[in-house]
């Protein structure tokens, strides 16, 4: 096997100095009847890297890359052109094979660039202070709940009718324990009555935006009154590149963001792994979840990093922790960091851009389709359409055509019957005219 | 110094490490590197057009103010990320004998098929049509994981091993509930990792400590006797965190279900066992897979992982959402909870999409190389080499618990440091000037001064008799008092050691420009 490097002579040489006569003696303490026999599992034996290669390759062949087609899915995950030097730096030894940094003498590289991350993430977002990273955007938004509850001594959430429905359904899942989850009427492309559900009770309100439907939404009204109330908001992204275009949440009185970093640096991967971005005030730091690299000096007074305040964690708290969270999305955030280095403050102001225009030509070139009625007034890369039929019946058709043309609403919300006929359509630098084009035509044969 | 018979030395001599101070403040190919943000002069990095846009559709929401990012080209972005990664420690560039943390080899061949188009550039919400071969991969996958555990059913969603813990818990919560019943008490060993209390505390429940006996195991006695009806689980590491099998597991696992409690078990260590036990049969209900650890996903800096849970029957209908099912027209994923197949109660969902794909392709590929024998072979090879490395190490380092064989991980406490004046964090920073990571230290908590060393399958004889030589050498330094090389180790790292504690006093989380340079330019 030519990942493991003894030889049968080298195994029968260790088990001499250790004085045993085979390898299970060295299993003694299983119990006799828990030892399987190799031929207990149904398995196939050891292939070489031909072999796997090919099966793999057989098994990526059925599906259809998102670059393999004209390709309009959102709704959480964006496809972009990720720059060649991201993925070949990640690959880095040094980075790949290194572990969380609890030896900051010989990881002062990760570190750094955790360093890096968490002031990226913090300007980005407008706020004072990021961890260096989440599992992604909707366990970063649970654990955002989590903190407001522990900062307002309260239980009740009120999460916005506009937030991703897999986001409502985890933080639901585990803030849900801790006090009642109150979800606002689903109104897409239109304002929600969000403020009128807060009270007293009320620890947090959870706000996307731009929402699930593509919809901008001005966050200070509602920070205000939830401010007004002892409530804080969290402040949900789905989109991290949109926040090179649109005003950040802590500019709006944010008390936390969580978002979802995966735009920004991280291929879609048909779901993970992403990056989640944590983001607060300066006054809540002790609170938060995960970890957090600070800056110190060595020794020799030279500057270096470290993780810190770590009596917030797991390894040192232990049933007292802000978190359980231990392995996070370490290989991530430096692909987010790299990409966004890259791009700098005029690369991630002209990628935005750019993702608007393609969005908007692609709502233009929609709303002349017979039958087609663009919905959202005001967004950044995503918007919903209505579809005189329902969207994934349609959907599937166009699949069938060759097109990618977006993701249904009824697959995020299937008992909501209002959004059957809504299709939520992204457009991003990586679209085409011709693109818009392909996805025009097939949908006036489909809808005709 | 010693020279050739040209005159030109042949090794460092004296001043070869300490002494010179560069002009640069560089050293060689030791590089010292500014932030990003320090870097930074308006240059771009990546190409693209300049659109201009009108504010018609952005509601009134158009950011007003800069974002502060420095501007560099692909170049310099290059080198400030190759520099920074050559201050790292690496299991690709030497042994990494972090106990608990499983630092094997990671294939490349993984790598390049999780980067398939196929699967890198899939949209977890595209048609399931256009998917079919993702799914297959998790079908797979789960084939194999339910195989190996014998356990009937797997969560795949949880994203790492704490994310897993948690789905476990809310599972046995969720059948908890359905009986009826209140049972708020989670039982906990001491030596247990952090994650474990941590999260039964997550989950809403009171954690329970369960002590461990003098011989590293946990008290099977004090753990029956802590049973009751408010008892909903335990939480058993096994292999426990001292590196020992628990031989009482199915006794425990019969009190516990005889008391109407479940059965978790954290499978951080089940690459000691992978392909040799199967934890069903040793009467778990359920237990995460750090994919990331027993199936070589890279460990990354610290993420992503992945933690997929295996579930017992008991369990197995409370699995939360997305679940996975086969029909007619092939595979498919159920998102929403009111549309399960009969008989399923999912407690809720785990995360948004389906899980950790990236780490999925490159577990399954792990797993398709190996197969069975080889993974059986893994297991035995760390199971071995930890082993040796106890045998060959006892009669200098102090062994708690040393006379019987261990498993995929030898500790040592600090009993053979008394009276030296070197502590472990001595003893494992001197570790760094001789090119090795530490292993992990003063953990499990049971042992004082802990040092637990996991060497994995994946070192050679001759690599594992070269780190055994180096730290026989430093302990028996240590034990005649020859202690220069540990107080103040290490000296030949990129930092000497930092000051955690001022970093934690006045915590400096972010980089912010100097408001008097900045105003000078």
């Amino acid at each position: 096997m030519r990942y493991l490097p003894l030889t049968h002579d080298d195994r029968r040489a260790m088990l001499a100095r250790i004085g045993v006569s085979d390898v299970d003696a060295l299993f003694r303490d299983v119990p006799a009847t828990a030892l399987a026999p190799l031929s207990a599992f149904d398995l196939p034996d050891t292939n070489g890297e031909l072999e796997v290669e090919r099966a793999l390759t057989g098994l990526a062949a059925k599906n259809v890359a998102a670059g393999a087609a004209p390709f309009f899915c959102g709704a959480g995950a964006y496809k972009h052109h990720v720059p060649s030097a991201v993925d070949h730096l990640i690959q880095r030894s040094e980075f790949l094979t290194s572990y969380t940094p609890y030896q900051p003498e010989i990881a002062q590289g990760t570190l750094q660039y955790l360093f890096e991350f968490q002031t990226q993430v913090a300007l980005l977002t407008g706020m004072d202070v990021a961890n260096a990273s989440l599992y992604d955007g909707s366990t970063a938004t649970a654990e955002a709940v989590l903190m407001a509850q522990r900062i307002t001594k309260r239980g009740k959430a009120i999460l916005s009718g506009g937030m991703h429905p897999h986001y409502a359904e985890t933080v639901e899942t585990v803030a849900g324990l801790f006090g009642p989850m109150t979800r606002s009427a689903v109104t897409p492309g239109g304002a929600e009555d969000i403020i009128a559900l807060i009270d007293e009770e009320t620890a947090c309100v959870v706000v996307q935006s731009p929402d699930v439907f593509g919809l901008i939404r001005n966050l200070r009204p509602i920070a205000d009154a939830a401010h007004a109330r002892g409530a804080l908001l969290v402040a949900v992204v789905t989109e991290a590149v949109s926040l090179g275009l649109l005003e950040p949440p802590g500019a709006q009185g944010a008390d936390i963001v969580a978002a979802e970093g995966q735009s920004i640096g991280n291929g879609l991967n048909f779901g993970g792994p992403y990056v989640g971005l944590f983001a607060t005030r300066e006054k809540y730091v002790r609170q938060m979840p995960g970890r957090l690299c600070g800056e110190t000096v060595d020794a020799q007074g030279r500057r270096g990093y470290v993780l810190t305040l770590s009596t917030r964690e797991q390894h040192i708290r232990r049933e007292k922790a802000t978190s359980n969270i231990c392995t996070n999305s370490g290989l991530c955030t430096l692909a987010f960091t790299i990409h966004l280095s890259l791009l700098g403050e005029e690369g991630l102001a002209r990628l935005a851009r750019l993702n608007h225009a393609k969005a908007s030509a692609l709502a233009d070139v929609l709303a002349a389709v017979s039958g087609v009625e663009v919905l959202t007034p005001a967004f950044f890369n995503e918007f919903t359409v209505y579809l005189p039929k329902p969207a994934a019946a349609v959907v599937d058709q166009l699949a069938a055509k060759g097109v990618i043309a977006g993701v249904p609403a009824s697959r995020l919300l299937p008992h909501d019957a209002s959004v059957a006929n809504l299709l939520i359509v992204a457009a991003t630098e990586t679209n085409s005219d011709e693109d818009f084009a392909a996805l025009a035509n097939a949908l006036k044969e489909v809808l005709k | 110094m010693s020279m050739n018979n040209q005159g030109r030395p042949t090794s460092a001599g004296q001043a070869g490490q300490a002494g010179i101070a560069t002009v640069s403040g560089d050293r060689g190919l030791d590089h010292e590197e500014a932030l990003i943000f320090e870097l930074g002069h308006g240059a771009v990095g990546v190409d693209m057009p300049d659109v201009i846009i009108s504010d018609d559709r952005l509601g009134g929401m158009r950011r007003k103010g800069a974002v502060g990012l420095p501007g560099l080209s692909e170049p310099e972005v290059v080198r400030h990320y190759v520099r920074l990664s050559r201050m790292n420690y690496a299991i690709d560039s030497g042994l990494y004998p972090l106990g608990s943390c499983t630092m094997k080899h990671n294939p490349r061949l993984n790598e390049k098929m999780a980067r398939l188009p196929g699967f890198g550039d899939l949209h977890p919400l595209a048609p399931q049509s256009t998917t079919q071969g993702a799914l297959e991969v998790i079908a797979r996958l789960m084939n194999w994981l339910t195989i190996l555990t014998g356990m009937p059913a797997v969560a795949m969603s949880p994203k790492a091993g704490a994310h897993g813990e948690l789905c476990g818990l809310l599972a046995i919560r969720a059948a908890v509930e359905a009986r009826g019943e209140s049972r708020k008490r989670v039982l906990v060993p001491e030596s247990a990792h952090g994650t474990n209390p941590a999260t039964a505390a997550f989950a809403g429940f009171t954690v329970d400590e369960v002590p461990a006996k003098p011989n590293g195991h946990v008290d099977a006695q004090a753990l029956k006797a802590k049973l009751g009806p408010d008892v909903a689980a335990i939480m058993l590491t096994n292999p426990n965190t001292c590196g020992l099998f628990e031989g009482e597991v199915k006794e425990i696992a019969d009190a516990v279900h005889a008391a109407g409690a479940y059965f978790y078990c954290d499978g951080a260590n089940f690459n000691a066992i992978a392909g040799k036990v199967r934890p069903g049969d040793l009467g778990v209900d359920a237990m995460h897979i750090n994919l990331h650890k027993t199936f070589s996903t890279p460990h990354g800096g610290g993420g992503p992982g992945a933690g997929p849970v295996v579930l017992s029957e008991r369990l197995a209908s409370y699995a939360p959402i997305p679940l996975l099912v086969a029909d007619g027209k092939g595979l498919r994923l159920i998102e929403d909870r009111a549309a399960v197949p009969d008989g399923a109660r999912p407690f809720g969902r785990m995360c948004a999409f389906h899980g950790q794909m990236g780490m999925f392709v490159r577990a399954l590929t792990y797993m398709l190389s190996h197969g069975r024998d080889g993974v059986r072979q893994a297991s035995e090879d760390a199971v071995l080499s930890a082993n040796y490395i106890l045998a060959s190490l006892k009669d200098v380092m102090s062994a708690p618990f040393g006379d019987g064989p261990c498993m995929h991980e030898a500790l040592f406490d600090d009993h053979f440091l008394d009276g030296t004046g070197v502590t472990t964090l001595d003893f494992a920073k001197a570790m760094i000037d001789e090119g090795y990571h530490p292993m992990t230290m003063y953990f499990p908590l049971v042992v004082h001064g802990a040092m637990l060393i996991e060497p994995t399958e994946s070192e050679s004889k001759e690599s594992l008799d070269r780190f055994i030589h180096v730290l026989r050498t430093l302990a028996l330094e240590a034990r005649v008092g020859e202690t220069g090389r540990f107080a103040g180790a290490p000296r030949l790292a990129p930092r000497r050691r930092l000051d955690e504690t001022a970093a934690a006093r006045k915590p400096v989380l972010r980089f912010r420009p100097d408001p008097l340079k900045e105003a000078a330019e």
